[in-house]
């Protein structure tokens, strides 16, 4: 019987297709409508922070080096009342494989895909994570399909993407590009009926499990460099994964009283399903149009329970413009040296910021770098901002419309960390379960489900379900 | 009859997966109004030409049927169509504040 293939018919099988592709029952995790077992999820992977190191050195991933930030350090000194300003180090995963920290998140699935049996591997992915996965296929003998959101109905592509669609195809990888719509996912769901492949999710257990080894390396580093814990890590936030990897290492290693914080580029106002905003941003990831829905509702991932879950792990969560982005990264190459890509330079932005506000002996790490290239380059990317009526002018970033301008700082003085309301994070994210069950159906494991998710207490929890 | 495509050349094929009416609701009125589409690389099945409805072969040896547009095709972005000057500003502001030539 020939299958149905329509939109409706597909997504009907949606079940079925994520647990052959994934070999995960999601449902033996269920407690109830509500709550479900987090941590069984992620140990029942099998695999433990040695078992992870191991497999990651299999192929060439992680044990990156952990820089200090020593001229940027003293430019933000130099802007800085007496006694302040943080040291900042950075974590250069752009030393890994592919030239990004998805090396570890993408290592653990394709691993469990090769062992599990699986001829290939496939992941739903515009960013760095579709080269990673195709990197660790080749060195791993699979084959590998990413499916990429890419064009807008003029087929018109984001600079950054296209460049990943060449990585991804220069490591090997089939790529299957779309036009923008949320409908990728049953695009994807057709790809691993039709393949039977491994699904790579960046949010299964295994691409959470894989970060962890990044925690855990920068508690290890950081004593060694700087004698200490971190006071505070930085981690670009959109989907969660990295954010709640690096925490999860960092706990393991024992740095249980460091802080960590979420960044993200400020793009409000802006529809991430919009054929006409798709080009109108210069950051494809890293940006509130992710990281907003994610944080305060994770399960809107392709699998049905996300292991990235930030809320849990998150302290503080700041946000940056395109336009300090973008200086910062240009500052980066210039003072240090080092020319990066933009996902790690968004924590660099929000890290510059936050440096002014902390003490000379405090020790601030940003847990990433990735490289760059054409197409993920400021000049690419500013360039293409002014081709498609973007104004880019010096100016004080308080005032970028996302869209209209980009506003670049006139002085690094006015880069500046806007500390969001984490409160209004965890207040969105119970009404989201709210939308799940009804307030009169809540059990006690319920409440203490949600004050889990949202790192708060009961108490917490109570005030705001009834509020 | 003669093609300008060869059987066995490295082709792009264009898709409509899903037409404006069959779209999903949750999405903005634009994306609405425009069809799901898609491009896939794959070495062409038979003799073609550009435009044509045709059957490719991808890397991992799916079969895959689309509208021919492009043959051997090229990585047309780059660093940007022109270039952005502000950029060579900022490293001038922050390496003469580093260096304590502003004051």
């Amino acid at each position: 019987m020939d299958l149905d293939m329509s939109y409706k018919g597909v997504m009907s099988r949606q079940d079925e297709i994520i647990k052959e592709s994934t070999r995960i029952e999601y449902s033996d995790y269920e407690i109830n409508k509500l709550t479900f077992d987090y941590e069984k999820m992620m140990k029942d992977t099998g695999i433990n922070l040695q078992d992870i190191i191991r497999i990651q050195r299999e192929t060439g991933v992680g044990n990156t080096p952990l820089i200090e930030l020593k001229n940027l350090t003293r430019l933000v000194r130099r802007i800085s009342p007496i006694g302040k300003g943080a040291r900042i180090f950075v974590k250069d995963e752009q030393c890994n494989p592919s030239g990004s920290f998805k090396d570890r998140r993408a290592s653990i699935s394709v691993y469990m895909a090769k062992k599990l049996g699986y001829k290939g591997v496939a992941a739903a992915t515009s960013g760095n994570y579709g080269a990673a996965v195709a990197s660790q296929a080749a060195m791993r003998n699979l084959d590998c399909i990413i499916v990429q959101e890419c064009y807008d109905s003029k087929k018109v592509g984001q600079p950054e993407i296209l460049e990943k669609q060449r990585k991804c195809e220069c490591l090997g990888s089939e790529v299957i590009q779309l036009s923008v719509g949320p409908e990728l996912f049953y695009s994807f769901l057709r790809v691993l009926e039709e393949t039977g492949f491994f699904n790579a999710s960046l949010y299964s257990p295994y691409g959470i499990a894989g970060v962890e080894s990044l925690g855990y390396e920068i508690a290890m580093q950081c004593r060694e460099q700087a004698g200490k814990d971190p006071d505070v890590v930085i981690a670009t936030n959109a989907g969660g994964g990295n954010l709640t990897g690096t925490a999860r290492g960092l706990i393991k290693a024992g740095a249980v009283d460091t802080k960590i914080c979420g960044a993200s580029v400020d793009l409000s106002g802006l529809h991430m399903a919009s054929d006409i905003d798709f080009n109108r941003k210069s950051f494809t990831t890293g940006h509130t149009g992710f990281s907003i829905p994610f944080t305060t509702w994770p399960d809107r991932a392709d699998v049905p329970r996300s292991a990235a879950r930030a809320l849990r792990y998150m302290d503080e969560y700041l946000l940056v413009k395109q336009g300090e982005v973008f200086f910062i990264t240009e500052t980066l190459a210039e003072l240090e040296g080092m020319e990066r890509g933009p996902a790690g330079n968004t924590s660099l932005a929000a890290a510059f910021a936050l440096a002014r506000e902390l003490d000379e002996d405090q020790v601030i790490v940003v847990q990433e770098t990735e490289y760059t290239s054409a197409g993920k380059h400021p000049l690419a990317q500013l360039s293409f901002a002014r081709q498609n009526g973007i104004e880019i002018k010096f100016g004080n970033p308080d005032e970028e419309i996302p869209g209209k301008n980009i506003i670049l700082p006139e002085h690094p003085s006015l880069i500046n960390s806007r500390h969001y309301e984490i409160n209004k994070l965890r207040s969105s994210y119970i009404k989201n379960a709210l939308k799940v069950v009804n307030v009169d159906e809540l059990e006690d494991i319920d409440i203490e489900f949600l004050a889990a998710e949202t790192n708060t207490d009961v108490e917490y929890v109570k005030k705001n379900l009834y509020k | 009859m003669n093609y300008d495509v060869k059987k066995g050349s490295w082709v792009q094929v264009h898709q409509i997966i899903l037409k404006p009416e069959e779209r999903t609701a949750k999405i903005p009125e634009e994306t609405k109004k425009v069809p799901l589409e898609l491009w896939v690389k794959g070495y062409l099945n038979v003799d073609g030409d550009i435009g044509d409805i045709v059957e490719i072969t991808t890397l991992t040896k799916r079969k895959v049927e689309g509208e021919l547009v492009e043959v051997n095709p090229i990585y047309d972005y780059g660093f940007g169509e022109e270039f952005v000057p502000e950029l060579v500003q900022i490293g001038e502001m922050v390496k003469s504040i580093v260096r304590g030539d502003d004051k």
